[in-house]
This record gives structure tokens, sequence and C-alpha cells, in this order.
């Protein structure tokens, strides 16, 4: 009766000519385990010690709200600004043939190779209100480094390659004639770019985004050296915990760790079911 | 809508796709543009629809030059090959697509545009389909959608490249038939491209022959096929066998014996002989025809192909007999062409 059962009922894995699936499983979850959920699962087990109340004081205390949101609105409003920059940086790399494109083609890898505290110190240095760009901007009242707004910036530069690198593969693989079956029918090209081309990239654009935003999240080096770090107003989550560490506040550092743990597991989850719609309306890129 | 090509010249970096090709397309004709690859039979169709521009001469629709008109002033419906349907569209939204970028004054509502679409699915026999997908589609129902989307905006040429080439062959002949009722149901002048020679006889009015950029022959399919006019069209289009020949006093002669085939237009000199394998009369003595040592014979469906050694050179030729015909059996076979045309050594 269980052989039968067995043979008509639910497989845990699907009969396969490639061999290794045992193996290559076993060897994927270990690695997640050692490499992420052991360490992730250490910072929940660390902040159920801390007890409820107390988790609560610290988690609605107001710097940790203000350095949270800190943390995740300049993310969100830098991984908006490359969705738009990263397309047209991907458009200009796909379409057109130009001297230096190749150079130009290196250069948007930069963010990922360089150490980020590097890119940090030069962009504080340029955007200092006696730097090359800053000087520019003081007359005009804008102050870029050691404010909010300094903080958007470095995560722009972070994020920057995420959204080209994911569109700009997807960008090739669009058809030509698509475009030229839209212009018989009478559409002009700004029609054809919002209405035909730009549709096609949506899921391409949104995982861009989600690689970007939780890059920015997560970023560090570079923010701490042009934000100005003032508690309420300019300190990232990231700096906070960093120093609770210092004060040996073991258990503040993870209750708020836990936190941005949490709100960027709910954001990530909303923007994969976003994009699993819109991939299987859509087509490109799965 | 009339279309008239005249003297079009296209070059890609200098490299002629197009020399000088005039062509004049009558209203509600179907006309298939048929040539091997590279024959610049999809060039010519780009051009009809202004997604290239002409290196010189100019295209005509009725009396108005297009040359210089944007493809989207030019109101053509163009179908390519692997459909381009727009995949994030539904099947109603693609149909209605070109109604639907129009400048506000001539677009018409959304209720009537989403009637139309139907309407042009009803015509296209997917009725129903309007939410689908794209993706959700087989190759032949997306072809029909792209025809439908192509005639929703009421196009004054309909222009299809290689419309059937991406379906497998059933599905192809099943179109080329619904293709020519929509063409007989709609009227609309329509020009497609194809390589496929009985796709080309089958469906069209006209055909137009090409070869490295110039037209070889233009005419029916009774034209193509039984007169053609150069060695091109001879061995493109069906089955031929050719035979290297003398030309002397008005009669065609391989090495020093007359085959009593007359030639009387053709120069004196050498030539080339060109006949369809199956137009052939088998003789029994040899006094004037044309005889070759077995060389192979095929079975090719209903009927047996011999393969002959001609001559001193052994040239080989082809021609065709019933399967049961004894002449397949014989070591040596005679045989006339009963239809034949002779063309100069040096233009074939």
């Amino acid at each position: 009766m269980s052989d039968a059962a067995l043979a008509r009922g639910w497989h845990f894995r699907r009969p396969s000519v490639i061999p290794g699936f045992g193996l290559t499983l076993g060897f994927t979850i270990a690695y997640l385990t050692l490499i992420i959920l052991i360490p992730l699962s250490g910072v929940v087990w660390r902040t159920t010690g801390l007890g409820w109340t107390e988790f609560w004081a610290i988690a609605t205390d107001e710097r940790t709200v203000k350095s949270l949101q800190i943390s995740f609105g300049a993310s969100l409003i830098a991984a908006l600004v490359n969705v738009v920059f990263g397309v047209v940086v991907a458009w200009v790399l796909v379409r057109y043939r130009f001297p230096g494109r190749r150079i130009v083609d290196a250069v948007v890898d930069l963010p990922f190779a360089l150490p980020t505290a590097v890119a940090g110190i030069a962009l504080a240095a340029i955007y200092a209100p006696n730097g090359w760009v800053g000087q520019l901007l003081a007359p005009l009242g804008i102050k870029v480094a050691f404010t909010p707004l300094g903080i958007v910036v470095a995560l722009i530069f972070i994020g920057l390659p995420f959204v080209v690198r994911t569109v700009q593969p997807v960008m090739e693989e669009i058809d030509r004639e698509v475009e030229e079956v839209a212009a018989t029918l009478g559409a002009s090209r700004l029609q054809t770019v919002t209405r035909v081309v730009m549709p096609g990239l949506a899921p391409a654009v949104l995982t861009g985004f989600a690689l970007a935003f939780a890059r920015a999240v997560g970023e560090y080096g570079s923010v701490i050296f042009i934000a100005g770090n003032i508690p309420y107003v300019s300190e990232i989550a990231p700096l906070l915990i960093i120093i609770r560490l210092e004060e040996f506040n073991y258990a503040g550092a993870t209750a708020i760790a836990a936190i941005m743990l949490a709100i960027s597991f709910l954001m990530l989850f909303v923007i994969n079911l976003v994009q699993a719609w819109s991939r299987r309306r859509y087509g490109y890129g799965t | 809508m009339d279309v008239s090509i005249r003297k079009v010249r296209k070059e890609f970096d200098r490299f002629p796709a197009l020399r000088d090709v005039s062509l004049d397309i009558r209203s509600g004709e179907l006309i298939a543009l048929l040539g091997p690859s590279g024959s610049g039979k999809t060039t010519l169709l780009r051009l009809i629809a202004g997604l290239e521009r002409p290196t010189a001469g100019a295209i005509y629709f009725g009396d108005e030059d297009a040359s210089h008109k944007t493809v989207q002033e030019r109101n053509v419906g163009f179908v390519f090959q692997h459909y381009a349907l727009f995949r994030h569209m539904t099947v109603a939204d693609n149909i209605g697509f070109g109604l639907k970028v129009r400048p506000g004054a001539t677009r018409p509502t959304k209720t009537e545009i989403g009637r139309r679409a139907s309407e042009l699915l009803d015509l296209v026999q997917l009725s129903g389909l309007e939410k689908r997908y794209p993706a959700q589609l087989s190759g032949g129902q997306r072809q029909r959608v792209a025809l439908a989307r192509a005639l929703a905006i009421e196009p004054k040429v309909l222009l299809l490249d290689e419309p059937f080439g991406a379906l497998d062959a059933q599905v192809r002949r099943e179109l080329r038939r619904w293709l020519r009722e929509i063409h007989d149901a709609t009227g609309h002048t329509t020009v497609f491209v194809t390589h496929d020679q009985e796709e080309a006889l089958e469906l069209a009015d006209r055909v137009v022959v090409m070869s490295q950029g110039q037209i070889e022959q233009i005419g029916t399919a009774d034209d193509i096929y039984d007169t053609p006019n150069s060695p091109f069209v001879y061995g493109f289009i069906g089955e031929s066998s050719s035979l290297p020949v003398r030309i002397g006093n008005g009669e065609l002669w391989i090495a020093d014996r007359t085959i009593g085939l007359p030639a009387p237009d053709v120069a004196d000199g050498d030539a080339t002989l060109f006949f369809r394998p199956q137009d052939v009369e088998l003789l029994d003595g040899c006094g004037g025809c044309i005889a070759g040592t077995v060389a192979a014979t095929r079975r090719v469906a209903g009927t047996r192909r011999v393969e002959l050694e001609i001559g001193g050179e052994r040239q080989r030729v082809e021609i065709e007999l019933p399967v049961g015909h004894p002449a397949s059996q014989q070591s040596r076979v005679a045989f006339r062409p009963r239809r034949y045309r002779v063309f100069p050594a040096r233009a074939a």
C-alpha cells in the first residue's frame, strides 16, 4: 500500500536526467546555513534574550526610529534616482555606438570594486562646502556633505551599477522589430519608448531597484564619511548599531539589527511578489 | 493604392543591396517578392514601408511621392516573420495599439477601439482571445494577431516579411489559404516576401523573382514557371536540367551531332540548354536526340528520376520517367525535351 501511495503521491524531487541533485542541494543548504542563516538567527536569538518591554523601548526610542527612517528613506530615494539614471545609462550603452563607449561601460562597475570608504572620503571632499562641487552649490544654499542629502549621494554612487547591470542585458534582448512595428502603426518615437520599450523593461527595472535598495540599506563605509553622523539628523541605523556595540550594549545593537532585518526582509518579499507578477505578464527577462 | 517603385537603389556601406529596381504594383494586387537570401527582397519591402531610405530613386503611393515620408506618415501595415507582438499587452491591446497612439482629434473612443479589435479578431478567426497575452498563444495564432494589428490602422499597403517562415509546414499551408481569403475579402494591396517558391506561386497574383539586388522576372505563376526568361529563373523556379550545347545554323549541337532541336533566335556559338526533367519524350533510336548512359536512378514520390551521363564530357542531366517505364532498366536512354529554352553561354 505504501508503495502504491509513493508511486502516485507527491514526490520531494521530480525525476530528472541531471545527476547530483542530492549533492548540490545539500551543499547549497549547508552553505546558506553557515554563511547566512546561523549568523542571522544569532541576531534574532540575542534579541529574544532582551524581553519584550525592553525590546519595545529600544525599538521606539526616538534615536532608533530616526536612524531607521534615515536609513530606509535615503535608500529608497537613492534607489529611485538610480532607477532613472541607471536606465538612461543602460540605454546609452545599449543603443548607441560612440568612441569611449567601452570606457563608460567599465566606469559603471567602479562602485562595485572601490572600497566604499574611499568613495565616501572622495565624495565628502568634493561635496564639502569648500570642495569642487560643494563650492558651486553653497551659494545656492544647497549643502550636500554632512547632511542627509550627502547620504543619498553616497547611496546613489554605490547603487548605480546594480540597476545598469540588471537592465542592460534585458534591454539588449528587446527586438528592434518591435519598435519598427510600433512606428509602422503610427507611434511616434516617444510613444514607442514609453508604451512599448519601457513597459517591457519593468521586471528588470524592479530587480535593479530591489538590488540597489538592499545594497543601500546595508551600506556603511561610504556613508559615515559624508553623512556628518549627527544623531536624529544624519545618523544611519548601521552606524547606530556600531555605536551601541562600542558602548558594549550588545542587546541594544542586536535589537536594532533585528528590526532592520525584519523591515528589509518584508520589503524584499513584497518587491519579489511584484516582480513575479510583472514577469508573468511581460515575459522579458524570464 | 497603387505603389510605384522607380529606379530605386539602396546601398549599405557602399554595398549595393538593390540596383535600380523598378516595379509597378496595382491597387488590390497580391504580389510576392521571391528570391534566395541576399537577393534584396526584404530590403525592397522595408523601403516601401519607409523603414529604410533609398540611396537613389523614388517610391510613389498613388500619385504621391512617398520617398521622403516617415514610416508613421506612410500608413502601411507591416508583419514580421517573428510576429513582433508587444508582449506586455493583451491581444486586444496589441490590435488596438495603432488606433490608441493616434493624436486626440482622429483617435476613436476606447469602446470604439475595443469594438474594432473584436471585429478584427473575428476576421482572423481568433474570437474570444482578447484578454490573452502573446506568450499564451501558438505561433500561428500570434501571426494572426500580428496581421489583425496591421489591418487595424486600415493601411494603404499591407507588407509581410516572410510571414509564415517561422511556422511549421501544416500551419503554413493553412495560413496561406487563409491569407488569400483575407486578401480577397479586404482588398488591400499586399506585398509579401518569401523564399518559398511554392508559397509565392500558389498565393500571389504576380510573382517578382529577384536575384542579387535586381528583378529577374515579373509575371503570373504560369509565366514564371512555363516561360522563365533567364537561366537564373529557370534554375530557381521548379526543377530544371541544363546541358552545355553549341548553336550552329540555327540548330543545337552536342559535340559533332545535331540533336534535332531548332534554335532559330539564338546566335551561333556556345549556349546552355534548359528543360524540365518531366517535359521529355523518350525515343527508341537516336537520329537526332540526346542519349546518355544511366548513372543513377532514384524513386521520387510517384515518378522515377534517372540521371544520365551525356557525351564524352559526361555531363549529367536528370529526366523523369513513370515508375513502371522499362527505360529505367536500360543502360542507355535517348530522349528529346518537349519544351526547352536556350540561353547564350555568356548569360548562363
